[in-house]
């Protein structure tokens, strides 16, 4: 039943020994040790496990390997580190955008994505953007105000 | 101050509270200590120095995505005259950390920080006693920066040269003054969160992200429904599946895989095998609040304040208003992982959990499993948001019992979202019914308030029973445990807020606790004081608007503490409240306050609430003015409130509780939505400080305020009223 799929994951090539029928949320966070990438729901419907594939924000726990072979995964982890922040995690730091901060990382990622095919976008358009994923500590304000400050930090 | 650190005594007059090396043979009861130092008097328990400069801090309240570990940091370092950037957190673990009970009830700061406070002063003035000594100078010449003493003649010693191991081998004296407030150069001054970079770089940070060597990933079948018994199991498909063991302990059924995708195929192959009876049965959907009224209660008046003189009542008025059941509905669900090991007299047990009373869930575990306390360890790690008791303990026992079957490898639960919305504790439904007496001018002579609730507590490690969820359906099963309320001094559960802080000549408040439990219900955000200050507030609109006065002005018609005006008077300004009808509005457009004293002893809030009618009750804004006496970081303070209040609007709106005959029907996000992004109100905070007053905590201040704001302003823009939350289009629409 397992067999060895090989992932592009954060750039690199990883390879996986589960069935590919699994949910790629498992795969990153117990195979390869990503545990950014969080369980909610497992339903599509909050959005804390969202990844990158091929620059789409996509619901992990509703991936399964198989589809996500040949195409390039980005996890939180790999949009930016302590180090070489991505312009959204220096943001929501400076905007202290957190509560609990479980839902942090899939709503980076719906945003980056956001963020990619529309670099100016209105108050509106980063809310729309983000209406798949819940929060349920109230942080909404904050992430749209730290969404609007990394992208004018983008585009400036 | 000229102190030896061997001979630190309480003041002269004050009483002994040093317990002396050869104890007496009946020792006088110690002095009452502040906050938590108090129960947890040694000195090293909260505080040690490292060699390499580095301020260990031992809180026993937890981080629940309240920010709370970084305000204490904040208290210790400015007692201490640190630098934050010297301050390391210790996670909170049994037989280490002060036994805090629970982190609840926005005592953290009241509890751990005044026992920081005092604790960090006394530590600082032993240091500088010590530094005397050696140098044989006053205390009092000495200076301190960044833990750096110096002398007048530019001597120096840094408390980690000096030997506080020994220093803080005491029991803390509470005689030594912490800093007065505008000595704060620290507290009061907003920092950045310790725990947030973590979370944006996606770092592992939750217990959901531990991955111990050789760990294994257990999964339970929640039965049919509540209190459903299991008649017969098939297991063969899930035994099936490459390295899963099935368990089974009664009604209580699991498994553990080596994957955790196959624990979830196995949970769900076992589920189509599975026959149960019927479950013990729900209450009525429709009629819900009746029904509440026809059970068996335990009814206690908890005000019953007369007028001496008689009072005019020209008119009466009663109103009735309700509250549904609410889910916790976090966005992580709750997850913990055990581990035994050893065999017979040596077994031990080790736990990593986000529960909010580490204690506390060890006493229950130690009843289920027949273990000494010492020999259960729990270690404290942080969970998805939590806003009161939810399922962290109960997936401690469910991980207990499924490392059992686990040959000593640690086993990680993570509850499902069905688990998590449908089998976690939820908040109890209220019933509140209030008489109003009102003279001629419509002022209010008299008030007569009855609450009908479930108790709001189930927490471990207060019964003799275990109050988790798996023990009721264990080979030899528990009872349920019947919630019940903490003590009115220590804020009261379903009574909470229920006496109005309003200065009526006679008030006569009742709560009636059933003794009933179909659903099971304990502690969430705010307690009772949401649906009570929802009524509360709600009653004191109407009766305004009865009497024709304005509603701002007839509050305060009725009001007399200082800073409960001051922060209504600011929410008000700040929302141009009285200039509303020269101003230009959408259409269906309307404002609504209130106000509260959280717990009648905490902190004070006051809401604007601006909605407009469309197909829903859309909240546009929060106008919110909040004082929590001296205030520890400002941008923590307006983050709590911020999701109180938007967490608040979205319960008011949008959530109930979902259920029917036999099951709760809210499986999931499509079953029990919550506000999205587009549909969240603007929050606009403004912190009232006082510096010189106890500081309080924040978190549930905005719950109350909030619910009845908004209901006022739904009443402002449509000239009817809805008093059973929530506020949904079909409740607006059949008050019209
Ligand atoms: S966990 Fe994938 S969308 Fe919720
Ligand atoms: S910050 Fe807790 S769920 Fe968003």
């Amino acid at each position: 039943m397992s067999q060895t799929i090989t992932l592009n994951v954060n750039g690199q090539p990883r390879e996986v020994a589960a069935s590919e029928d699994t949910p790629l949320l498992y795969a990153l966070r117990n195979d390869l040790n990503l545990k950014g990438t969080r369980f909610g729901c497992g339903a599509g419907h909050c959005g804390a496990c969202r990844v990158l594939l091929d620059g789409h924000a996509v619901a992990s726990c509703e991936t399964q390997l198989w589809a996500a072979r040949g195409k390039e995964v980005t996890t939180i982890e790999g949009l930016g580190t302590a180090d070489a922040p991505h312009a959204l995690q220096r943001a929501f730091i400076a905007e202290q955008a957190a509560q609990c901060g479980y839902c942090s990382s899939g709503v980076i990622i719906s945003a980056a994505a956001l963020l990619a095919r529309c670099p100016r976008p209105s108050e509106g358009e980063v809310r729309e953007a983000l209406d798949r994923n819940l929060c349920r500590c109230g942080t909404h304000n904050r992430i749209v105000r730290a969404v609007m400050r990394a992208a004018q930090e983008m585009a400036a | 101050m000229n102190l030896d650190p061997r001979t630190l005594e309480p003041a002269p007059g004050a009483a002994a509270t040093v317990a002396p090396a050869v104890a007496p043979a009946a020792a006088p009861a110690p002095a009452k200590l502040p906050g938590s130092l108090n129960t947890n008097r040694r000195l090293d328990r909260w505080l040690r120095i490292l060699p390499e400069g580095i301020i260990e801090v031992m809180p026993g309240k937890v981080e629940i995505g309240q920010g709370i570990v970084t305000a204490l940091a904040q208290i210790a370092a400015e007692e201490l005259d640190v630098d934050l950037s010297r301050v390391r957190m210790v996670r909170a673990k049994t037989g280490m950390s002060p036994d805090e009970a629970v982190t609840s009830g926005s005592q953290s700061v009241q509890e751990c920080g005044t026992a920081l406070r005092h604790a960090g002063a006394e530590a600082r003035a032993l240091l500088l006693a010590e530094a005397a000594r050696q140098w044989s100078v006053d205390a009092g010449t000495l200076q301190v920066s960044d833990g750096l003493i110096s002398d007048v003649s530019g001597r120096k010693l840094a408390y980690w040269q000096l030997d506080s191991a020994v220093l803080f081998d005491r029991e803390t004296s509470g005689q030594v003054a912490p800093k007065a407030a505008t000595a704060h150069r620290l507290v009061g001054t907003t920092v950045e969160r310790f725990d947030i970079p973590d979370k944006v770089y996606g770092r592992a940070r939750f217990v959901h992200d531990m991955a111990l060597p050789g760990m294994r990933y257990g999964r339970v079948l929640r039965p049919a429904a509540p209190g459903a018994r299991l008649q017969s199991l098939d297991d063969a498909a899930a035994r099936a599946l490459p390295g899963v063991v099935v368990v089974r302990d009664g009604s209580f059924v699991g498994v553990v895989a080596e994957r955790e995708e196959v624990a979830l195929k196995a949970v769900a192959l076992l589920r189509k095998g599975a026959v149960w009876s019927e479950g013990a049965g729900l209450p009525p959907t429709e009629g819900l609040h009746d029904w509440m009224r026809t059970q068996p209660l335990d009814t206690k008046v908890i005000e019953d304040k007369r007028a001496t003189a008689p009072a005019r009542v020209v008119r009466d008025v009663s109103l009735r208003y309700t509250k549904p059941y609410l889910a916790h509905a976090s966005i992580g669900a709750s997850c913990a992982i055990a581990q035994w090991q050893g065999a017979g007299e040596q077994k031990r047990l080790a736990v990593w959990s986000h529960s909010q009373g580490i204690y506390n869930l060890r006493a229950d575990l130690g009843i289920v499993f027949g273990l000494p306390l010492p020999d259960i360890t729990i270690e404290h790690v942080e969970g998805a948001g939590c806003y009161g008791h939810n399922g962290a303990d109960d997936v401690a026992l469910d991980a207990c019992l499924l490392a059992r079957a686990a040959d000593g490898s640690p086993v990680q639960v993570v509850w499902s979202r069905e688990e998590e919305l449908a089998w976690s504790p939820h908040s109890p439904a209220m019933d509140i019914q209030i008489k109003a007496g009102l003279n001629a001018e419509g002022n209010i002579l008299s008030w007569t308030y009855d609450v009908w609730s479930n108790g709001h507590g189930i927490r471990p490690g207060r019964a003799k029973i275990p109050t988790l969820l798996a023990a009721r359906y264990l080979e030899k099963p528990y009872e349920q445990f019947i919630a019940v309320n903490a003590p009115l001094a220590s804020g009261g559960g379903s009574e909470r807020n229920a006496i109005a802080l309003y200065d009526f000549p006679e008030q006569v408040v009742t709560n009636h606790r059933l003794l009933t439990m179909p659903l099971r219900v304990s502690a969430m955000r705010a307690l009772g004081g949401y649906a009570n200050i929802f009524a509360i507030e709600s009653a004191m609109d109407e009766l305004a608007l009865q009497a024709g006065v304005d509603p701002v002005e007839y509050r305060l018609r009725h009001m007399k503490d200082p800073r409960a005006i001051a922060v209504l008077q600011n929410a008000a300004a700040r929302a141009r409240w009285s200039a509303w009808d020269s101003e230009e509005h959408e259409e269906g457009a309307g404002h609504g306050i209130a106000w509260v004293k959280y717990k009648n002893t905490g902190a004070y809030c006051a809401v604007v609430a601006e909605v407009v009618m469309m197909e829903v009750v859309k909240v546009k804004r929060l106008v919110i003015a909040v004082d929590v006496g001296l205030t520890i970081n400002p941008d923590g303070v307006i983050n709590q409130i911020e999701g109180g209040a938007i967490q608040s609007a979205s319960w008011t709106v949008k959530e109930a509780l979902g259920y029917d005959a036999q099951r709760i029907t809210a499986t999931d996000w499509e079953q029990y939505p919550i506000l999205n992004f587009s549909e969240v109100p603007a929050v606009e905070v403004e912190i009232i400080n006082r510096p010189d007053e106890r500081a309080v905590g924040a978190g549930e201040a905005a719950s109350g305020p909030t619910a009845a704001a908004i209901a006022n302003a739904v009443a402002h823009a449509l000239g009817v009223r809805v008093r059973d939350l929530p506020l949904t289009p079909e409740r607006v629409m059949a008050a019209m």
